[in-house]
């Protein structure tokens, strides 16, 4: 039977890992597939999955009553959607919806978070990745705010 | 360029006006007086004259093998701008150049070639890209990345779509946010990066748009291995008198109408967003 480990080994988000690591998080992963217009997750809903993109587009959008649907984000083949399964209250911050038909591997986050408990290297190794993650969502969100090709006179 | 006086502007009539977006439009010229030259090299600019207005600089952005007209895009940001913005076809407007520096297109060759432009950074760089279209086969992969601030924004769409699905190139756009109703990308530009598939070791690098943007950009590229010398912006400075002369647009030791406005990353990397310069 064919794993999912020979492609998580190779993606470049966990390369480099430990094989027996990779093996444990193989352990909490599945294929999954979402249809256009389909939401992954909505705001405030419990965070229990990330997702590795193999190809589609999601987008990280929110709603305002005001304004209707504004999207945030785009991400797409090879990219990471989610990290709310990492910090408590382990609670999404966005809705995520398809904006092309999507395959993903959905890695369950209690199960994550429960080996990362019992094997802190991994634990470490995950949330060093997943650091830089945040760092670059934060620097991007931070030029977006500057409105950096509106007019400034 | 008059060649025995270069301040004197040269008179030009609107033959085009195109609207690009609410606040942007594109102008097609043609010289009707003794000076009727209208050769330029890919990434210079021209000081566009208003009359009883002012002057500003603004970028050629036509096509450089069909040199009958000057091209520009215009963006209202100010006096002359806005006066540019009021002018009618058959109107005369002063043109004083092509001044400045170029992108490196005969340097590229061989090369493959990213360009990334932000907002209104695509109009400087448009003749460029029409360049390497005429001689594609001279170059290796192109990639256009494009950034907008909304779907609004973006200039060229027709260009874009035109580029995207006839020519051997790789194109993305993103813009900053967006509804529901776009169905492209949404992210900074440089999150493209990553995305776009080259050679970083054999890749010229061109880059126009907010200094801002252009400071991310540089970083992520030299990210992928980029070389220094192979990055190439283009300035924007208060260019007024466009010889050298007045040195409003002085940058450091350089004069950004002169040596620029395209520069090559390596010469001005220890002047390029230094606050005190």
């Amino acid at each position: 039977m064919q794993t999912l480990e020979p492609y998580l080994a190779e993606h470049p988000f966990l390369k480099g890992l430990e094989p027996e690591h990779i093996k444990t998080i193989a352990e909490c992963a599945s294929n999954v597939r979402f249809d256009e217009d389909q939401f992954i997750f909505h705001e405030g809903e419990e965070a229990n999955n990330f997702y590795i993109i193999l190809n589609g587009k999601v987008s990280i959008e929110l709603f305002a009553a005001e304004r209707g649907t504004i999207r945030v984000q785009t991400i797409g083949e090879g990219e990471i959607l989610g990290w709310s399964w990492l910090i408590p209250p382990y609670r999404w911050h966005f809705d995520a919806k398809v904006i092309e038909v999507t395959r993903a591997i959905a890695l369950n986050g209690k199960c994550l978070r429960t080996k990362c408990e019992n094997n802190h290297n991994l634990g470490y190794e995950l949330l060093k990745r997943f650091t830089n993650i945040i760092a670059q969502r934060l620097e991007a969100t931070r030029l977006q705010l500057l409105d950096i090709y509106g007019v400034h006179r | 360029m008059h060649v025995q006086f270069p301040m004197m502007p040269s008179p030009f009539r609107i033959h085009k006006i195109r609207k690009e977006t609410y606040d942007t439009c594109t102008i097609e010229l043609i010289p009707f007086g003794e000076n009727n030259i209208t050769s330029f090299a890919a990434g210079q600019f021209n000081m566009l004259y208003v009359f009883g207005v002012g002057e500003a600089p603004i970028s050629i952005s036509g096509n450089p093998s069909i040199s009958n007209s000057f091209i520009h895009t215009v963006r209202k940001v100010g006096s002359v701008t806005e006066a540019i913005h009021k002018l009618k076809c058959g109107d005369t407007i002063g043109v004083r150049g092509p001044f400045g520096t170029h992108w490196p297109l005969e340097e590229s060759k061989g090369k493959d070639i990213v360009i990334i432009a932000g907002g209104i950074g695509l109009a400087p760089i448009r003749s460029a890209i029409y360049q390497i279209i005429f001689e594609r086969d001279r170059y290796g992969k192109i990639i256009l990345l494009y950034g907008a601030r909304t779907p609004d924004d973006m200039i060229y769409k027709k260009e874009l779509e035109h580029w995207r699905g006839i020519f051997d190139i790789e194109v993305k756009v993103t813009v900053d946010s967006a509804s529901s109703n776009w169905r492209g990308n949404v992210g900074v530009v440089t999150s493209l990066i990553h995305k776009a598939h080259f050679e970083p070791f054999q890749t010229t690098a061109m880059i126009c748009g907010p200094e801002v943007m252009m400071r991310f950009t540089i970083k992520e590229l030299l990210n992928c291995g980029v070389k220094l010398n192979n990055i190439y912006i283009s300035m924007e400075r208060n260019m007024k008198c466009g010889i050298c002369l007045c040195g409003h647009c002085q940058f450091g030791p350089k004069f950004v109408c002169k040596d620029g406005p395209v520069f090559c990353y390596d010469h001005i990397k220890e002047l390029f967003g230094k606050r005190e310069i």
